[in-house]
C-alpha cells in the first residue's frame, strides 16, 4: 500500500485513528456520512464506524455546536466538520459561551473536550462566503485552541493531538494544500505537540513567520532569499491560539529581523499579537520593524480576484529584503 | 390565559385555581406522599427565592432571576427525573436544582458572582444555569445524543430535560434542537415555563403560533400544553414525557402556561410595562396557594403542618444564607486555573502577574490600614 498521502487523507487517517482508539470520540457534520464529507475528509469512516458514531446532522452549525457541547459535557469526544468556515458564523455563539467557557464556570466539574474542524481559506476558486481565513477571531476567545496545519504530516500529528486534548480545539484545514503534496505519515511516532511552533528550516538573517497554506509561499520565498546568498529561518506557528511566542523568540532574538506571512486582513490579525509580542519581548534584539504581508483590510474577493489578494512567495521576498536593508 | 384562545392543542388540567378538582384524578395522586412533597419543595423554594431578592435588595447578592408564582414547573421536573437523568435547567429553576439536592447555599453563590456555585458535586452531570437564552436547548439535544449513543440495548435510557422560557421559543437554537430531537429520535424532554412574559415583551408578540407547544409539532414531536400551575396536571403531563423518552420513542414538547409573579429580574421593574390588574388576577391562580387548598379538603395538610414547614424552610434557608456569606473569596490562582486542563505558557506568566499584582493591591492596604474584605 502506498502509505504517501494528501493532507485531506491524512485528515481521514487521524480521524480513523482516533475513532479505533477511543470508542468516544464521534464524528458529526453536515455530508459526512455517506458522502464523506464534501472534500472527503469523513470517507468510509460510517461504513467501518457505523450510524452511531458518524452522524449526518441536519444543516444548522448553531446545532452541530451546541450538540458537540452537550455531548462533550457528558465526557464524550465529538469531533465535527463545519462544511467551509464561513458558515462557522452560526456556531460562534455556542464557541464562545459556552466551550471555551465550561471548564472554568464549573470549576471543572465539567469540560468541553471537542473538536471543530473546519476547512478554511482562499485559493480553490470557491463560491462567494467560501475563502475567507477568520482564525483571529477565534484566537481572541479565552479557553479555546486554534490549530492550523501546513502539511499531512502535521495534519495527522496536530489532529489525533487535538482529539486527544481535553478542551475545545477549533481545527482549521487550509483547504488550498488538501491535494497539494503527498507525504508519508509515520503513524508510530509520537504525536505531534500543540501549543509548539516548528522551525522548518534555519537561518541566520531573517525570521519568516506563518502557517497554515501560507507555509507554502513563505517557504519558496526562504529558497529564493537562499538563491541571493540570505539565509531566512522559516516558522510555523501551527497552534495560533495560546501561541508559543518563545519560539518565535528566541529565533528573532538571533536574526533581528522578522516578517510574518498570513492569508488573513492585516488590522487586528494574529501578525500583529506576533507583532506585539516581539516589541514586548525582544525590543532590544530587533534589527528592524517587525513587516507584516497579509491579506488587505476588504472583503476576501471573489475568486477572479483572490490572487491578487493573496501573499504570494514574490511580496514576502521584497517584505524580507526591506527589514534587510536597515542596520 | 391570553396564549390558550385559539388553543390548536388541548390543554392538560385538573385543579381549577382553587383547587376543586375540574375532572376524575389520576390513580397516583393516592400517594400522598407525592403532593406533599411538591407541597414542601415550592414552598421552601419560594421562601429561599424571596430570602435570595432580599439578600440582592440589601446588597449582599448581585441580580437574581426570581421564580416567583412558576415553582410548580421546576418542581416537578426535577422530581420526576432519576438521578442519573440530567437536568439542562434555564435561571429560574431553583426550585428544580434544590430538588435535585442541589444545596441553595450553591444557587446563593452563583448569584452572588462566584463560578464554584456550580461547581460542587451536587451538581452531577446536571448543567449550570444557561444565561444566553436557548443555546441550552441545543446541549439537551447533545447530552441526549451521548446518552442514546452509550446506551445498551436492555437497559432503560437515560433521560434529558431542558427547561426554557417563553423568549428562549422565538431563538433559532429551539427550533433547530427541537428539528434534531425529532429526526434522531432523542430521549429528551423540552418544557417551555410560559410565564407570559420576556422581560416586557408579552407573550402575544412574542410568536403569532396560537401555542408555543405547537413548535413541536413542526418537529414530529408529540407536543402538549399544561396548567404550569397545577401539580397535578404537571406531574401527568411530564411522567408521560420522561417515560416516552426512557422507552427510546423520543422526544416531546411541553408547554407549561404559568405566570412571571415578579420582576424579570432584582435589576427590572416590571410596573413600567405590565399592569397591576394583570397581576393580580395572575395571584388567584398561583400554584402553592392552590395545591395548599386540594391538601386542605382531603385533609392532608394543616396550619400546624404548614407553621412547621414554614419554620423548617426558614431554619434551612438561614443556614444557606450563612453558608454562602461565609464563603471566602476565590484565590486569584482559581481566576486562570480553569480555562484548560494544560495551562499555556502565556497564561501561566499572566497568573504570575496577577498575583504579583495582588501582592501589591495587599501591600498598600496594609499599608493604609484597610483590609480586603471583598
Amino acid at each position: 500500500m502506498d502509505n504517501k498521502l494528501t493532507m485531506v487523507e491524512a485528515v481521514n487517517l487521524a480521524l480513523d485513528h482516533a475513532m479505533a482508539s477511543d470508542p468516544d470520540v464521534v464524528l458529526l457534520g453536515e455530508d459526512i456520512g455517506v458522502n464523506g464529507g464534501v472534500f472527503r475528509a469523513t470517507q468510509g469512516l460510517r461504513d467501518k464506524y457505523g450510524l452511531k458514531r458518524v452522524m449526518d446532522t441536519p444543516l444548522a452549525e448553531t446545532l452541530i455546536a451546541g450538540i458537540s457541547v452537550g455531548m462533550a459535557a457528558q465526557g464524550m469526544k465529538p469531533v465535527a466538520e463545519i462544511q467551509f468556515m464561513g458558515f462557522i458564523f452560526p456556531a460562534m455563539e455556542q464557541l464562545i459561551c459556552h466551550a471555551a467557557r465550561m471548564r472554568n464556570r464549573t470549576r471543572g466539574r465539567l469540560a468541553c473536550p471537542m473538536v471543530l474542524r473546519a476547512p478554511f481559506g482562499g485559493g480553490i476558486h470557491a463560491p462567494e462566503h467560501h475563502s475567507e481565513s477568520t482564525e483571529a477571531l477565534f484566537a481572541h476567545i479565552p479557553g479555546l485552541r486554534v490549530v492550523i496545519p501546513s502539511s499531512p504530516v502535521r495534519a495527522y500529528g496536530l489532529l489525533r493531538s487535538a482529539i486527544s486534548e481535553p478542551d475545545p480545539v477549533i481545527f482549521l484545514e487550509p483547504k488550498r494544500i488538501y491535494r497539494a503534496i503527498k507525504q508519508t505519515i509515520d503513524i508510530s511516532s509520537d504525536p505531534l505537540p500543540l501549543d509548539t511552533c516548528f522551525t522548518l528550516k534555519v537561518g541566520q538573517d531573517v525570521t519568516l513567520v506563518s502557517w497554515g497554506a501560507s507555509i507554502r509561499e513563505t517557504t519558496e520565498a526562504a529558497n529564493i532569499l537562499e538563491n541571493h546568498g540570505i539565509a531566512a529561518e522559516v516558522i510555523d506557528v501551527a497552534t495560533i491560539k495560546p501561541l508559543d511566542m518563545e519560539t518565535i523568540l528566541k529565533s528573532v532574538r538571533k536574526t533581528g529581523r522578522c516578517v510574518v506571512v498570513h492569508e488573513a486582513c492585516r488590522s487586528f490579525g494574529v501578525g500583529a499579537e506576533i507583532a506585539a509580542g516581539l516589541m514586548e519581548k525582544a525590543f532590544d534584539e530587533l534589527k528592524s520593524p517587525v513587516e507584516r504581508v497579509t491579506g488587505f483590510d476588504t472583503t476576501m474577493p471573489y475568486y477572479r480576484m483572490e490572487d491578487h489578494y493573496l501573499p504570494q512567495a514574490d511580496d514576502i521576498v521584497r517584505a524580507a529584503i526591506r527589514t534587510l536593508a536597515r542596520h | 390565559m391570553d396564549s390558550t384562545e385559539n388553543n390548536m392543542l388541548p390543554m392538560e388540567q385538573f385543579l381549577d385555581a382553587e383547587g376543586e378538582v375540574l375532572k376524575n384524578l389520576p390513580a397516583w395522586v393516592n400517594n400522598e406522599d407525592i403532593l406533599i412533597d411538591y407541597y414542601r419543595t415550592m414552598v421552601i423554594a419560594r421562601q429561599g427565592d424571596q430570602k435570595a431578592v432580599a439578600l440582592q435588595r440589601t446588597g449582599k447578592m448581585g441580580t437574581y432571576p426570581s421564580c416567583l408564582g412558576q415553582e410548580a414547573i421546576s418542581t416537578v421536573c426535577a422530581a420526576l427525573l432519576e438521578k442519573d437523568d440530567v437536568l439542562i435547567p434555564y435561571y429560574r429553576d431553583l426550585p428544580g436544582l434544590m430538588r435535585r439536592g442541589i444545596p441553595l447555599s450553591d444557587v446563593m453563590l452563583y448569584w452572588g458572582g462566584d463560578e464554584r456555585g456550580s461547581a460542587s458535586p451536587a451538581w452531577g452531570q446536571d448543567l449550570p444555569n444557561c444565561v444566553p437564552i436557548a443555546t441550552q436547548a441545543g446541549h439537551a439535544a447533545g447530552i441526549a445524543t451521548a446518552i442514546k449513543i452509550r446506551h445498551e440495548a436492555g437497559d432503560p435510557l437515560g433521560v434529558a430535560l431542558c427547561a426554557l422560557g417563553d423568549g428562549a421559543t422565538s431563538k433559532g437554537d429551539f427550533g433547530e434542537a427541537l428539528n434534531l430531537a425529532g429526526a434522531w429520535q432523542l430521549p429528551v424532554v423540552y418544557i417551555i415555563n410560559n410565564n407570559q412574559w420576556a422581560i416586557s415583551v408579552p407573550r402575544k408578540i412574542q410568536s403569532g403560533a396560537p401555542t408555543l407547544a405547537q413548535k413541536g409539532v413542526a418537529a414530529g414531536l408529540p407536543s402538549f400544553q399544561v396548567d404550569g400551575n397545577d401539580v397535578i396536571a404537571l406531574h401527568d403531563v411530564i411522567s408521560a414525557a420522561i417515560e416516552r423518552a426512557r422507552q427510546g420513542k423520543g422526544a416531546t414538547v411541553i408547554e407549561a402556561i404559568s405566570y412571571r409573579l415578579c420582576d424579570h429580574t432584582t435589576a427590572d421593574d416590571a410596573s413600567r410595562y405590565r399592569g397591576s390588574e394583570e397581576l393580580k388576577d395572575a395571584w388567584k391562580k398561583e400554584p402553592i396557594k392552590r395545591l395548599r387548598n386540594f391538601l386542605h379538603h382531603r385533609g392532608l395538610w394543616d396550619e400546624r403542618k404548614e407553621q412547621a414547614l414554614k419554620e423548617e424552610a426558614d431554619r434551612l434557608i438561614d443556614a444557606a444564607v450563612q453558608t454562602y456569606l461565609n464563603t471566602p473569596l476565590p484565590k486569584i490562582e482559581d481566576l486562570f486555573d480553569y480555562h484548560y486542563a494544560n495551562m499555556p505558557a502565556q497564561l501561566a506568566h499572566q497568573k504570575q502577574e496577577a498575583l504579583a499584582r495582588e501582592q501589591i493591591r495587599q501591600e498598600k492596604l496594609n499599608a493604609s490600614g484597610g483590609h480586603h474584605n471583598g
